[in-house]
């Protein structure tokens, strides 16, 4: 993992004197509101319906035991005694008061944290593979590629106010964990004769206007990535659109000038731009692989797994749903639920932090990981060492079998904390995964993915959710639009909507219609949800949807 | 043809705190029930720009519409009352202290 050097503890510390300061001069009236927001902004500091939003970065997804444990401590010292980890692999905190956020920052530096441009029109934190370094089907671990990448875009002069902001996503493997193709940049780590680069993938997002992105070059040299990245962003950020908030993301800036205009403009500034780089990003590249290279994988027995595996049909059930292959031999990916049927998605208690610290340490070579499906990961566990794991799970109410099931539900906060929302997401999921939970139906669905944004922005993702589900305001009631079809993967796909939204109270029966249709309509149990859609489009989810439709044409 | 004022109320968030608050006739309350409503239009832009002024102690002020039950001022949007009441997936918020 990566340590912060005696620069990056001196950048953070002098970046968290300007904000206390910055703070002070808000509190005694020095600075209006006006001014003050920007500031707070690029420090992660919202201010939502109820209280003050504090944002933290957990890089690319990756941190220790000892950070871990530290959110935890910040969770009791200055919050409620929990935190929400978000779709873009960060940790919200719901309650900070005005005054305690300079120190909240301090104890997030302790343990090489922060909470730095995880708002406002910057270059936000870049987001991996959750399972980057581990799985087996990987071609190389993106994360070193992802810290200098956050290194270069960290307080880069150019970028601090840009039209809107930016997201760039990676992945090292060709099943795609990051979203790739919903990101402002998408990067692809792939292999041309030999040599390492990467597809780029440009002007891709979600919120009011989706796009899926498209490739603006199929293979960039290694070595061109900071100064290509540098160009797109800073072509973006000449022409884009500054006029209009909705149209000022780079996807609809692609979408107005065409993918081969801006390819056209990008070569052109990237011309200039490359000479720039003297070559030091490169030896930087070589020095963060080392912060990455893998644990000591160890060889032992299994034995312990496959008696538990054989005799504990909870334990089973759990490995079955809650593994994920690994590339050394012996080792699983252990993907903790923090999506316990009822409980809000992506919620982990400070004790549920504690202990899953503790468990990265003792048995996960201390490393573990946030996924943009709000699941924690513990990315390097032997499987001897699973059935142990699993009982300490459990006690903390963190064993839930369901990762990639209907109850395994991205949402946003929705209208129970966020400004911006027109309705509420929380409970949406909490009911739908109580009755599918109640029906015992949720193992043979198998693998479906809903989706819950409270807004149009689309934190919640709902676009690319096998079932999407919208919150809107209608006429002063929370109203609901679905959309089905939508695929996050390498073969991203915008969701197709329905019709008319539902209320609330509608809402659950319309998506077990929706379910029930699936199940009756699969060829066998092992055709999943999205490619009996595909095979059979949405004709006859929408009359299960809308049976008053039906009724009406006969 | 304008159309006829509904009763207000002016709210805002607590600077430091981040809560939700209400103005009263003589500085802010924490519970709708104290707040001091407004039926004049001439009036509630005048004390929406009081409000306002108070930079080094209030954030986000406006003017949300409210129903009168007998003379206690009621929400009459859900968003309104999601801030009156704190979030539903756990007992924070004002519901915490009530």
């Amino acid at each position: 993992m990566y340590t912060y050097n005696d620069f990056d503890k001196s950048f953070i510390a002098t970046r968290n004197a300007q904000f206390r300061d910055q703070v002070e001069r808000r509190i005694d009236g020095s600075l209006t509101e006006g001014e003050f927001k920007p500031l707070r902004l690029m420090n992660g500091l919202y201010l939502q319906l109820h209280a003050y939003m504090l944002r933290v970065a957990i890089p690319y997804g990756t941190l220790n035991g000892g950070q871990m444990r530290q959110l935890a401590f910040i969770a009791d010292k200055w919050d409620k005694g929990y935190g929400h980890f978000t779709t873009r692999q960060n940790i919200q905190y719901n309650w900070p008061e005005l005054r305690d956020v300079p120190d909240m920052l301090d104890a997030l530096a302790e343990v090489g944290m922060h909470a730095i441009q995880t708002s406002g029109n910057t270059i936000r934190n870049v987001t991996a593979d959750h399972f980057a370094g581990a799985s087996a089907d990987e071609i190389a671990d993106p994360r070193p590629v992802a810290e200098l990448i956050r290194q270069w875009s960290t307080d880069h002069p150019e970028f601090q106010f840009m039209p809107r902001k930016f997201k760039i996503a990676i992945t090292g493997s060709p099943n795609d964990r990051a979203v790739t193709r919903a990101h402002d940049i998408g990067l692809r780590m792939v292999e041309k004769d030999g040599e390492a680069g990467f597809e780029v993938i440009v002007g891709g997002g979600l919120g009011r206007t989706p796009m899926i992105g498209k490739v603006i070059t199929d293979f960039l040299p290694q070595e061109d990535l900071l100064p290509y990245l540098e160009s797109v962003v800073s072509v973006w950020n000449q022409i884009g659109r500054r006029d209009n908030k909705y149209k000022a993301r780079i996807k609809i800036t692609v979408h107005e000038h065409g993918i081969e205009e801006i390819r056209r403009l990008v070569d052109e500034r990237f011309a200039i731009v490359k000479g720039s780089f003297s070559g030091i990003d490169q030896v930087r590249l070589a020095e963060y692989k080392t912060h990455f290279a893998p644990p000591d994988f160890v060889v032992k027995s299994e034995a312990v797994f496959k008696d538990a595996y054989h005799s504990d049909p909870v334990f089973r059930s759990w490995a079955d749903t809650n593994l994920s292959a690994h590339k050394a031999d012996g080792y699983s990916i252990v993907s903790i639920s923090i999506k316990k049927h009822g409980d809000t998605p992506g919620d982990a208690t400070s004790d549920q932090m504690r202990l899953m610290a503790d468990l990265a340490e003792a048995y996960g070579h201390n490393e573990l990981r946030i996924s943009h499906e709000q699941n924690v990961i513990l990315p390097h566990v032997h499987k001897s060492d699973l059935p142990a794991l699993h009982a300490a799970l459990k006690e903390q109410g963190l064993a839930t079998a369901n990762i990639g099931l209907i109850s395994d539900i991205i949402a946003c906060p929705g209208m129970d904390y966020c400004a911006l929302a027109t309705a509420r997401s929380i409970p949406i999921a909490q009911e739908i995964a109580t009755r599918f939970d109640d029906l015992k139906l949720e193992h043979d669905i198998g693998n479906l993915k809903i989706k819950i944004s409270g807004c149009i922005n689309a934190c919640g993702h709902h676009h690319v959710g096998h079932i999407g589900i919208l919150g809107l305001d209608r006429a002063g009631v929370e109203n609901y639009q679905v959309t089905l079809g939508g695929d996050h993967t390498e073969t991203a796909k915008i969701g197709d909507r329905a019709g008319r939204g539902f209320e609330a109270h509608e809402l659950v029966p319309a998506i077990e219609r929706v379910v029930d249709t699936y199940l009756a309509l699969r060829t066998d149990k092992d055709e999943e949800f999205i490619e009996t859609y595909r095979r059979l489009g949405l004709a006859p989810f929408k009359a299960a949807l809308y049976p008053e439709a039906q009724a009406d044409a006969a | 043809m304008s159309k006829s004022f509904t009763p207000k109320v002016v709210t805002a968030n607590d600077l430091l705190k981040g809560d939700v608050i209400y103005q009263t006739a003589t500085g802010w309350t924490r519970d709708l029930a104290d707040a001091e409503i407004l039926t004049d239009e001439a009036h509630a832009d005048l004390r929406l720009i009081e409000g306002s002024q108070q930079i080094a102690d209030v954030v986000g002020v406006y003017l949300m519409d409210v129903a009168l039950d007998g003379t206690a001022p009621q929400t009459t949007h859900f968003r309104e009352a999601f801030r009156a009441k704190g979030p539903s997936n756990y007992v924070h918020g004002k519901q915490e202290v009530a």
